[in-house]
């Protein structure tokens, strides 16, 4: 029949009228992010950084800058150097993560935030002032240990600097007490059992 | 005075307020404000009301259809449409003429001004010019034409010589593709429009709008279905609304013939367009959905039943709008030409027919048709609208020849598709 084509496209539309609208309203409400997101404003923990720079040489663009200063202790006696710059130029980072891979320590993480719209571009940079001061809410990206926790940046609260690490906060206590370690994390090239341990390496 | 101006309600009540029984005004009921031999006065503010009324009715008409059409237009895409000024967004639309008013009013330098800067004057006339006859309620009308229907086609048709004017003096070429196709587009659909609109003429007997909506003791939709297709389609082309929107095809020729146009005339351009969706769904809801006559209280609520039927035309206009896809200009040709003429061609038949055999039309005194007959009629015209429009579409479907295949072994032989 001749116009049934009509028909059907005009359903359609009316479908689509009846259902409720896709737009999200930004400022009010927000799309839920996904914990890995890699976004702006790095949660940085002083207390696990040893200033080794890492980051500062694995960046692709070369925008993190590091200067350090020797700290009272020597690295010996368990001090670390002051780490005195650590600026972060988001206005030309391109939020690679890989900054995150290199630290060794745990020190550093990708934030979860997208809003840092600014005037200057200078207000782009992040200090190590800003990075001492912000809420620490790590993405979990990179770190799988926080996903084990169940840990959410979006929803959770601030994490404190021993519960971010690789090992739980026990391990370094025992360790730095000198204890032996009955127990640890399997990792690739460990020889706890024997075959198994050949076939991972 | 002329009888049609008492029985307006609003131009009765100013000019006794004002006038009073000065003059030769008996039916009102006592004196008035000013001394005797002002009635002039009160006859030029009573008229001034009504004009004031009129002109600002249709104005902001415009601007509500502009925002709930942008809301409805966003909801039938699943978005939200303009939310932020205002509650659901409603003063949008003045924040859209305050943009337009502070623009620059741009005339170009090859411009024929004078003709570039009577567009939109026209236009707006055009259809204010045709508001005049429009029924909204009982005895609110500015005028009781007995030939309004008529009158309703001939002023909107000067909309067409604007559109062209528009065109021919932006000096821009675009603005004249647009300009050229308006012009065949609408010459094309005026026919058929006219046409669609005899059987109701016939039916009722008088041209007058008013005694249209008195003799729909049935709505002529039913009666008259194929008129009210073509009616409606062929309205659809005249406002330029989307499935016809060849003469402001933005993906095609910019914004067609009002390209050159800026500031406050583009506003006066679009107001009249939108305008004129509601001046035509008006018109729809007079002539085929009985106007101000409503289920209950005709009298009383006469302008809630015409609102709601010009709102229900009005969501029509809209949802065709967010549906249809552009047509080119030769399947636009094809439409009228092929479908919508011999269609209002058989309704006007058929209703000829009838009319005759219902015995209006016999002896010198015209009668009206009975309720009954009426739905005679719809039963009859009914069936008759659906075989037309299955016999016609078939007979107007484009024959397009796919292009001969270069390996004959590989696809078949030329042949022809069928394209709906």
């Amino acid at each position: 029949m001749y116009g049934f084509g009509l028909a059907k496209g005009l359903m359609v539309t009316l479908k689509n009228f009846i259902r409720p609208p896709f737009t999200i309203q930004y400022p009010e409400e927000r799309i839920p992010q996904h914990p890995r997101f890699r976004g702006e404003e790095f949660a940085w923990y002083e207390e696990r950084c040893t200033g080794c720079a890492s980051c500062a040489k694995y960046c692709p663009l070369g925008i993190i800058k590091i200067v350090t200063s020797e700290g009272g202790r020597s690295p010996q006696e368990g001090g670390h150097y002051d780490i005195d710059v650590f600026d972060i130029d988001i206005g030309r980072c391109m939020f690679c993560g890989l900054c995150v891979e290199a630290c060794p320590y745990d020190a550093l993480f990708m934030g979860s935030g997208f809003e840092r719209g600014r005037y200057e571009r200078q207000d782009l940079v992040i200090t190590v002032d800003e990075l001492r001061e912000a809420v620490k809410k790590p993405s979990t990206w990179f770190r799988p240990q926080l996903e084990d926790s169940g840990y959410d940046p979006h929803k959770d609260s601030a994490l404190d600097w021993r519960a971010v690490g690789r090992e739980k906060w026990e391990w370094h206590q025992r360790e730095k007490a000198g204890a032996r370690i009955k127990f640890r994390p399997a990792r690739v090239g460990d020889k706890t059992q024997e075959g198994d341990g050949e076939a991972r390496s | 005075m002329t009888p049609f101006l008492q029985e307006n309600v609003v131009f009765r009540e100013v000019y006794c307020f004002l006038g009073g029984n000065e003059g030769n005004a008996s039916w009102c009921g006592g004196d008035g404000l000013l001394p005797g031999g002002f009635e002039w006065a009160a006859y030029f503010a009573a008229g001034f009301v009504i004009m004031f009324i009129l002109v600002n009715a249709a104005l902001l008409g415009a601007a509500v259809f502009v925002w709930s059409e942008r809301r409805l237009l966003a909801r039938f895409q699943a978005r939200r449409g303009p939310n932020r000024w205002g509650p659901w967004g409603i003063f949008q639309p003045i924040a859209d003429l305050l943009k337009l008013i502070i623009k620059e009013d741009i005339v170009p330098n090859a411009a024929d001004r004078l003709a570039f800067t009577l567009v939109p004057i026209i236009m707006l006339m055009a259809l204010l010019l045709s508001l005049a006859v429009m029924p909204f309620a009982r005895n609110t009308y500015l005028v009781n034409l007995n030939v309004g229907i008529l009158y309703i086609i001939a002023v909107s048709s000067m909309s067409t010589i604007a559109i062209f004017m528009a065109g021919w003096s932006s000096a821009n070429k675009y603005a004249m593709f647009g300009a050229m196709r308006g012009v065949a587009m609408l010459i094309s659909y005026e026919i058929p429009l006219v046409l669609s609109l005899v059987g109701v003429v016939l039916i009722v007997g008088s041209m007058s709008l008013v005694s249209v909506v008195e003799a729909q003791t049935v709505p002529f939709l039913l009666v008259q279905p194929l008129g009210a297709l073509v009616f409606m389609l062929g309205i659809s082309a005249e406002l330029n609304r989307t499935p016809f929107d060849i003469l402001e095809a933005e993906s095609e020729i910019i914004a067609g013939y009002h390209t050159e146009y800026s500031g406050i005339k583009f506003a006066l351009i679009q107001a009249a367009e939108m305008a004129g969706v509601l001046a035509a769904s008006g018109f729809l809801a007079t002539i085929f959905m009985g106007g101000w006559s409503g289920p209950f209280w005709s009298g009383q609520l006469g302008a809630f039943w015409f609102l709601v039927k010009l709102a229900g035309f009005v969501m029509l206009f809209i949802w065709i709008r967010a549906t249809f896809p552009r047509l080119r200009i030769d399947q636009i040709m094809a439409f009228a030409w092929k479908f919508l003429l011999p269609l209002a061609l058989i309704n006007f038949l058929v209703t000829a027919v009838q009319v005759y055999f219902f015995g209006f039309y016999q002896g010198d005194v015209p009668g009206e048709l009975t309720r009954n007959e009426l739905w005679i009629m719809a039963a009859i015209n009914i069936p008759v609208a659906l075989i037309a429009i299955g016999i016609f579409g078939r007979f107007s479907r484009e024959k397009v020849r796919v292009p001969e295949p270069v390996f004959q072994n590989i696809a078949p032989s030329p042949r022809t598709m069928e394209v709906d």
